[in-house]
């Protein structure tokens, strides 16, 4: 997003080219366009645009992509912060029935 | 709260007087998705299926899960959406991405998912150019209309933490060499309050608004940035009545309120990851708190140095 810009070298976003079947979904779904396919393999542009939605790993289908998704929000990192061990309950059980 | 005046129920609905062909587009029980939906769509005949989302809009119900690949196909299967239309095709939002798994929705319920442009505004072309996408239709944008419009909800936000706030100011405004004075609870409090107010709205109406242009990437260092020129410019203005002690708290107070105000901003925009909000905080709060203290031992300090 031009303008846009937050921190860099920080998105857990990562992508294990091996796994990749490059079947277009990623750059479909992710909201600031950072990957790009190209002869078959994803490749990610520009990581430290990545907001960590989590689009694109939930829409992998050979789990090429991982990301610990979330809100970018202050209110939630410190609702993070406190109930840490709660929070981290809730996570474990959302991705068990994902 | 009323939220459910919010709410519509979730079913299939008809836009026009669609067929077995029509297009079906999903959405998320929130009245104002749907209305904009259904007004984007007007002249056009289509299905809407209005998943169960807790009246929440798509995005944020996507990324509970509330707006998932579960709810998807549920609402296929008990509307007997199959019966209804020829085709198995899905038109979901772009924004509902982060609940939804394409590929799983069709193992589920034989439906394919199309992942559609991020604005309803978008959709009829995207209907008409047999469902081709731009990149721009795929790309959030956060113009300054939009970064106006969340003032007020933010502004909402920081009533309580106001009220909690001027109740301490009063009280600290009051204390001195006299232990406690009313009169100074009074007017000193009201100084300290209007530095509140000033450091709120540095916080969470101008940085957000100039967000783009302000230099830097942390939300607290922009906040910090903007409040400090704003007490830069009262300081200059007042520096004689205030004199040197209260001046320096106010170069100090109404830069942290700010920082504070626009650090919390960072959940209403769209494109800030909760990896780099916590690195922000991870520096930015052990300052905020240093400054926080230094302004107020400036500030009641002074009326032991007059």
């Amino acid at each position: 997003m031009e303008g846009f810009r937050y921190m860099d070298g920080v998105s857990t976003l990562r992508l294990e080219e091996v796994a990749c079947v490059g079947c277009g979904m990623c750059p479909t779904v992710c909201p600031h366009g950072i990957f790009t396919v190209d002869r078959g393999k994803a490749t990610i542009l520009d990581r430290d645009a990545c907001m960590e939605c989590g689009a694109c790993a939930k829409n992998c289908p050979s789990d090429a992509l991982s990301v610990t998704p979330g809100v970018g929000c202050a209110s939630y990192v410190i609702q993070g912060w406190l109930g840490g061990r709660k929070e981290l309950f809730r996570n474990i059980s959302k991705h068990a029935n994902v | 709260m009323g939220r459910h005046r919010y709410r519509i129920e979730p079913r299939l609905y008809a836009v026009g007087s669609p067929g077995p062909d029509s297009p079906v587009l999903v959405t998320a029980n929130y009245k104002m998705t749907f209305d904009a939906l259904r007004k984007e769509l007007g002249g056009q005949n289509a299905w809407i299926l209005v998943l169960e989302t807790g009246g929440i809009n798509v995005w944020c119900a996507a990324g509970k899960g509330t707006f998932g690949t579960e709810e998807v196909a549920r609402r296929v299967k008990t509307t007997r959406l199959a019966e209804v239309v020829n085709h198995r095709r899905l038109i979901l939002p772009q924004l509902g991405a982060p609940g939804v798994a394409a590929h799983r929705v069709r193992e589920e319920c034989g439906f394919s998912v199309v992942y559609g442009p991020v604005r309803a505004q978008d959709i009829p072309r995207f209907l008409t150019e047999r469902m081709k996408t731009t990149p721009e239709m795929r790309r959030v944008v956060f113009p300054v209309s939009e970064r106006l419009a969340l003032a007020p909800v933010e502004l909402a936000g920081f009533l309580r933490p106001t009220g909690w706030a001027f109740l301490a100011l009063f009280l600290l405004a009051g204390i001195g060499p006299w232990v406690f004075s009313p009169s100074a609870s009074w007017h000193r409090g009201l100084g300290a309050s209007g530095v509140w107010l000033a450091g709120i709205l540095c916080g969470a109406v101008i940085t957000p608004v100039l967000l783009p242009w302000i230099p830097g990437r942390a939300f607290s260092a922009k906040g910090g940035l903007v409040g400090g020129c704003f007490a830069a410019c009262i300081a200059a203005f007042f520096w004689e009545a205030l004199g040197v002690f209260q001046g320096m708290a106010l170069l100090v107070a109404l830069p942290v309120i700010s920082s504070f105000a626009a650090m919390n901003f960072t959940g209403a925009t769209p494109f800030t990851s909760p990896s780099g909000v916590e690195k922000e905080m991870r520096r930015a709060i052990p300052l905020q708190a240093a400054a926080v203290v230094l302004a107020v031992t400036l500030w009641v300090g002074s009326t032991f140095a007059g």
